[in-house]
């Protein structure tokens, strides 16, 4: 009797020990994906490019500020559109370029996925991407009587994201920045305008987010006007093959250049200005793994 | 008073009677095993088909027990779109949660299979199904092609995403079928230790 009894394990386990043989001798590599919908956290970059072969059409809106009053509709009579389009060349490569209303501005832009957080065989804590872009305003000069140069159109910024996905439902990036200026307003300004921000995101459902994002900009680097830091908050919506973001800031601009450096607005003077960014996904070249 | 070497020996004992009873019950076995088998999901639905396919499934048979079992990684699905594969893995399957679909049964008719003879043998397969952390009891008919000391197991059937705990969002209700057909094909060959 007590030698069936001991017997039953042995039987039990035989469907367990076949799972055992599966069992892999090095866990497979997981990485972190989706830390963010969409490759903006509100206004600015997040650790997200467009998948490998995948266009992304991104439309970002900002209306007027709120506290223009009842004849200007709140904000709603004016607007600053950027028209975009990004590309995920590789797994890590994406570039982009758009097109924005505010000074005609062209931009472009490249975004390098350097480390990505992974769990299981190799382990890895953060993501990290590095990103660049060009700016070029084309209106017409403000000086045209003095001598000007094509490169004074300029502008660039370079940006370190790092970003962190804890479980699924929160995230968080930090974003150290340099905007270099190649023309400013005066010789008290700085060319190089470093700040210091970052952003997060809570999922409320498995296709709503709130989001944050901030950005300081250190003193004394601006002088001829008053910048303060940029702060948005919105929600992310994604449906099928959109993500719409929806928002408040108190940055006029759509650029890299325009909200990090160049924030005027303030929140508690009520220069908040409503945005939304719709983006639209897709599939250009098929993954091979796919295709096979 | 056995001393503690005579109940070592005796315990030795023990485990060599438990081996010699555990085998001469089990007899001969061979198991057959694979890491690249294949699996595919499909659904058709008036807006959007959705397939997916997965080539890096684990399968295990285990001749004459009859003891079958299947494991995938829900995240080396892979699909036409990398968004749809994205929600597939967030939203639907959240698969940083249930990383693993497994299935663990029995053959019941392995007594009508000769695995010594080449040929395509009916198989019912019956036993539990764990998707999304939801396990469900399930029967199902395939066949077990014998050929060159390999076994492969085919069977397509359909499962119901309610049965799993899949939500469908009221706004993509009609982009995505309740019912998914699953295709499986898996060749396992003799597992040598």
């Amino acid at each position: 009797m007590f030698l069936l009894l001991q017997l039953i394990p042995l039987v039990v386990s035989a469907q367990d020990s076949l799972l055992n043989i599966l069992k892999d001798e090095k866990p497979p590599v997981n990485y972190a994906e989706a830390a963010f919908k969409a490759t903006r956290i509100v206004i600015g970059q997040s650790i997200e490019n467009p998948a490998q072969g995948n266009m992304l059409l991104l439309i970002t809106h900002h209306f007027g500020a709120l506290n223009t009053g009842y004849e200007n509709l709140y904000g709603l009579k004016q607007a600053t559109i950027r028209i975009g389009m990004e590309y995920g060349l590789t797994k890590r490569l994406a570039f982009g370029f758009g097109l924005n209303t505010d000074r005609n501005t062209w931009d472009g832009f490249l975004k390098f996925k350097l480390l990505r957080q992974r769990s299981g065989g190799k382990r890895f804590p953060f993501s990290l991407s590095l990103f660049a872009n060009t700016a070029i305003y084309t209106t017409k000069w403000e000086n045209p009587d003095r001598k000007n140069y094509f490169i004074s159109r300029m502008s660039y910024c370079f940006q370190v994201l790092l970003a962190r996905k804890f479980g699924s439902r929160f995230s968080l990036q930090i974003t150290p920045s340099m905007v270099h200026k190649n023309l400013v307003l005066t010789s008290a300004d700085h060319n190089d305008i470093y700040t210091l921000g970052g952003g997060g995101r809570i999922k409320i459902s498995n296709r709503v987010s709130i989001n944050a994002e901030y950005h300081h900009v250190f003193n004394g680097q601006v002088r001829s006007t008053n910048v303060y830091d940029s702060f948005s908050t919105g929600v992310d919506i994604e449906t099928g093959g959109h993500v719409f973001q929806i928002f408040l800031t108190n940055s006029m601009g759509e650029n890299e250049e325009g909200f990090l450096a160049n924030t005027t607005g303030r929140w508690n003077k009520g220069d908040i200005f409503l945005g939304f960014n719709i983006t639209r996904i897709f599939t250009i070249i098929q993954p091979k793994s796919y295709r096979e | 008073m056995t001393s503690p070497e005579n109940r070592f020996t005796m315990k030795r004992f023990w485990i060599v009677i438990l081996l010699i009873a555990g085998f001469s019950l089990c007899g001969y076995s061979q198991t057959y095993v694979t890491k690249n088998g294949m699996i595919r999901f499909y659904s058709e639905a008036q807006l959007e088909k959705i397939e997916a396919i997965n080539r890096q499934v684990n399968a295990a048979l285990m001749n004459p027990t009859g003891d079958i079992v299947f494991k995938v990684l829900v995240k080396s699905f892979n699909f036409e779109k990398a968004m749809m594969q994205e929600h597939f893995n967030e939203n639907y399957m959240e698969s940083d949660k249930y990383s693993e679909a497994t299935f663990v049964g029995k053959i019941t008719n392995i007594k009508d299979i000769n695995f010594t003879k080449e040929g395509t043998y009916p198989a019912f397969v019956e036993g539990k199904m764990t998707i999304h952390g939801q396990t469900q009891l399930m029967k199902q008919k395939g066949t077990l092609e014998i050929k060159n000391d390999a076994v492969t197991a085919r069977a397509k059937f359909n499962i119901l995403l309610a049965d799993y705990k899949v939500s469908i969002p009221n706004t993509v209700v009609n982009k995505i079928s309740r019912s998914i057909e699953i295709t499986i094909e898996v060749t396992m060959t003799k597992l040598t230790k």
